[in-house]
């Protein structure tokens, strides 16, 4: 077990919550709580990552600062989120990753860009201003295309999956074959429709103010799928292109691009207002956190979805291989980034949740158990 | 501090739930309203901020309630706790005029919270507020404002102006506001240690006050000198036991200890003093402050042993922890041979019996000076844990009497006609003594709707 600041403070905090338990209508980190009268790390991280820093617990609290208790649990969570990330991620070294991610993150797009403008300009020559006969496959070549990303795709699938591993194994959860599926799927729905963001009663969170507000909420969802169908709008295209024997362009009205303008809409609207929310947002409840990191992801798939649509109105222009280029550095960054940004928060969320559907219906808590008693 | 202007048609003192209702009743009335709230933004609310529920009167389910509560059973629960010392008029009243306390909340953003996990056994007679006292508060804040209420926080009343029971006006600092109508809500004055000491002696330095410093009773004592007729006696408050390391102030809910009747309770020379299985708990931990505040120095110890832990609400502080009774006397600084002795008697007295923490299981001790008459198990298994214990008062019960409308009585046997008063500071009105879960918002609700609506028709001639 590990024991930091971050660790001690949350389990200050959460001792003093489990011994009001006021907040329990506003979220599953209270009912989990208060399943538990000890906690240790591994019983925090889950903790850390079933809370979806909604606010509600800090306004509402009765020992809020400048009360000497000085509550501020999704304060303290989110702190302890930004350590914990860094503790699961695989391998193990690039967890360092998390503590200035803004800033690596904006420098890597910086290069990769750049690395891509160069490289297209090098293999389109005196064309990178020309109008090219098959669109952007014209500048770079579908084959170099899906060698280089599938290269980048394959390692960032190993990483997540690594660093999922790590932490689907502190939560206790057995084989995914031995899993409990009701509750998978109770997990799954709570995260799907980001329950923990309703406030409790469906009034919404308190952000980015004290005021309960839907906002955060739609943002999100819009965000969420607007990346599912940006990422259905891919693979779409994959199996046409292979299957299919269909190679892109395509018509609007084909799949990859309904699924591709619909998810570019989202990806462009529910990025921007959740960075709106953000610049807007009471900095309490989030702590003493690296916000670069949010912004940094935000900015990623805002960017991914406009360079996109762009590149969709003006492949048959001379603006082809400038925007491809910008594209595909925006795309590439944000692949590089997912294992060790943002990006990850949403599977350590899902499994958090799916442990609590487990913990809920069993009446007793899964993560934490001390060791002795596990082999007992 | 500078108001928008100099006089306004209602003024209330006090931001609690109570004088924010009233506000905000006689706002929606159309009068011209300011509220004074006593305590900076960050401390707003004075004790609402530690609630956490209300107790309505409902006939069938009412938003997060199950069954019924009716007024004859609601009755018999006040008349168990009060003894009889309530205004059967003023009290049958506010039991008639709860059940639509939870809709006009909600009505205004409040957020109510269905029975979970700690509040399912109490999801028939309590509406549990989401998140606690301090989010009706932000609710009702927030409503206030938008009615273009004027709020002014760290505004203690200093002075007020009564002329025959009239109301003219008060001051706050320097700063002088009148008003048609006066709505004095400013809670009681259990924050005041001095005054406190005038009822209780010194032993009231020893008591923690579990609730926010800001009631003071300032505005309580304003209204007494100036002729109001008062309710209850100084020396009544709501005292439990609480953690003996909680604050000083402002403590609220955590700093309770809930595994008296799991042990035993030892004062400073390491002897029992009361039965610590008379009853159920929730039924007993209000006597335990005033059990605590007659031990030496007020302070008295917790111990049970391995066999209780997990069995009861974990405490905001950690126990102290030993392998022996005589260890465990040392570490809390009792005489080890005087507490071993205690245990050990203690122990032999111990009857054989089924031990079952849901219900009197009667398993209890012979023969000693104090029996303990349920849930008596022995104190063998260590190690031990012992927590500190302090009398916690929650609340006091003196203060001014008022009539249905929520009017100041005075001294003399005249009524003010313009002063009226709600929650705290008036609700020993319908709580003599004792204690009902939900009670003290109950009635601050309905006398706070009351008293706002009344000052409204005053001010604007209705």
């Amino acid at each position: 077990m590990r024991s930091t600041d971050k660790t001690t403070e949350a389990a200050r905090v959460m001792t003093i919550c489990n011994a009001c338990r006021y907040c329990e209508g506003h979220c599953a980190v209270f009912q989990a709580m208060e399943l538990r009268l000890e906690f240790n790390s591994d019983t925090l991280d889950y903790l850390a990552n079933l809370c979806h820093n909604c606010g509600a617990c800090y306004h509402n609290c009765q020992y809020a600062p400048p009360h000497e208790f000085q509550l501020n649990v999704p304060s303290a969570m989110a702190e302890l989120r930004q350590e914990n990330y860094g503790v699961y991620a695989w391998p193990g070294f690039m967890g360092k990753l998390f503590a200035n991610n803004g800033l690596w993150v904006s420098l890597l797009s910086v290069v990769v860009i750049t690395l891509f403008f160069g490289a297209t300009a090098i293999l389109t020559g005196a064309d990178f201003f020309a109008v090219h006969q098959n669109a952007f496959y014209g500048v770079i070549s579908h084959n170099v295309l899906a060698s280089v990303f599938g290269v980048v795709g394959g390692f960032v699938l190993v990483a997540l999956v690594g660093s999922i591993v790590k932490f689907w194994r502190t939560m206790n959860l057995p084989s995914p074959l031995r899993l409990d599926y009701p509750r998978v799927m109770q997990g799954i729905k709570d995260a799907l429709s980001l329950k923990y963001l309703d406030g409790g009663n469906g009034q919404g969170c308190s952000y980015p103010s004290e005021t309960p507000s839907m906002a955060r909420r739609w943002f999100h969802q819009m965000t969420f799928w607007g990346f599912m169908l940006c990422f259905a709008a891919t693979s779409t295209a994959t199996i046409l292109h292979y299957g299919f024997d269909l190679p892109a362009p395509y018509g609007y009205v084909s799949l990859p691009k309904l699924f591709g303008i619909l998810g570019g809409i989202g990806l462009i609207v529910g990025p921007a207002g959740l960075l709106v929310l953000k610049a807007k947002a009471d900095a309490a409840p989030k702590g003493k956190t690296n916000k670069g990191m949010d912004i940094s992801f935000l900015v990623l798939l805002f960017l991914t979805s406009l360079t996109g649509l762009c590149l969709m109105l003006v492949r048959d222009t001379q603006y082809v291989g400038i925007t491809l280029s910008l594209h595909l550095g925006v795309v590439m960054t944000l692949f590089l980034s997912m294992p060790y940004g943002k990006f990850i928060h949403g599977f350590y969320r899902l499994i958090a949740l799916i442990v609590f559907a487990v913990e809920k219906n069993d009446h007793k808590q899964l993560v934490g158990v001390c060791q002795d008693k596990k082999t007992a | 501090m500078k108001t928008g202007f100099d006089h306004y048609d209602v003024l209330v003192a006090g931001g609690g739930q109570a004088g924010l209702i009233a506000a905000i009743v006689a706002a929606e009335k159309g009068a011209r309203v300011c509220l004074l709230e006593g305590a900076p933004r960050t401390h707003r609310g004075g004790n609402t901020r530690h609630t956490r529920n209300l107790r309505p009167m409902h006939i069938g389910p009412l938003s997060v309630l199950s069954g019924t509560y009716d007024e004859a059973e609601y009755w018999d629960d006040l008349m168990r706790v009060t003894k009889g010392k309530t205004n059967e008029a003023l009290a049958r009243m506010t039991l008639r005029n709860s059940t639509e306390a939870v809709a006009w909340l909600e009505e205004r953003g409040v957020q109510f919270q269905p029975p979970l996990g700690g509040t399912l056994h109490l999801g028939r007679t309590n509406a549990f507020f989401m998140g606690g006292g301090k989010q009706l508060l932000n609710a009702l804040y927030r409503h206030a404002e938008k009615l273009g209420v004027e709020v002014h926080y760290d505004a203690m009343v200093s002075k007020v102006e009564i002329d025959a029971g009239e109301f003219k006006s008060l001051q706050v600092g320097d700063h002088t506001i009148s008003a048609k109508a006066f709505v004095a809500a400013a809670g009681g004055f259990e924050a005041n240690i001095e005054w406190l000491k005038e009822a209780w002696g010194d032993i009231a330095e020893n008591f923690l006050i579990r609730g926010t410093p800001y009631n003071r009773g300032d505005l309580l004592r304003l209204l007494l000198d100036a002729g109001a007729r008062q309710i209850g006696e100084p020396n009544q408050c709501h005292a439990v036991a609480i953690d003996g390391r909680a604050p000083k102030f402002d403590g609220g809910i955590c700093t309770r200890v809930d595994c008296v009747s799991l042990g035993i309770v030892v004062n400073k020379n390491a002897e029992r003093f009361y039965d610590e299985g008379e009853d159920f708990w929730p039924k007993r931990y209000a006597i335990w402050g005033r059990l605590v505040a007659d031990q030496p120095d007020q302070v008295a110890h917790v111990i049970i042993d391995q066999k209780a832990r997990g069995a009861f609400m974990p405490p905001v502080f950690p126990p102290v922890v030993a392998d022996t009774i005589g260890e465990l006397a040392e570490k809390i600084g009792l005489d080890p041979a005087t507490l071993e002795k205690t245990v050990a008697d203690y122990n032999a007295a111990v009857q054989p019996g089924q031990f079952d923490h849901t219900e009197l299981d009667g398993v209890h001790t012979n023969g000693l000076a104090v029996n303990k008459t349920n849930w008596a198990r022995t104190l063998d298994h260590p190690p031990y844990s012992a927590y500190s214990l302090r009398p916690g008062i929650t609340f006091t019960y003196l203060g001014v009497e008022v009539s249905e409308k929520a009017q100041m009585q005075m001294a003399d046997g005249t009524q003010s006609p313009n002063i009226f008063a709600a929650g705290e500071i008036m609700a020993g009105n319908v709580l003599g003594q004792g204690y009902l879960a939900g009670i003290g918002m109950t009635i601050g609700n309905v006398f706070g709707r009351i008293a706002g609506s009344e000052a409204a028709d005053y001010a604007l001639n209705r």
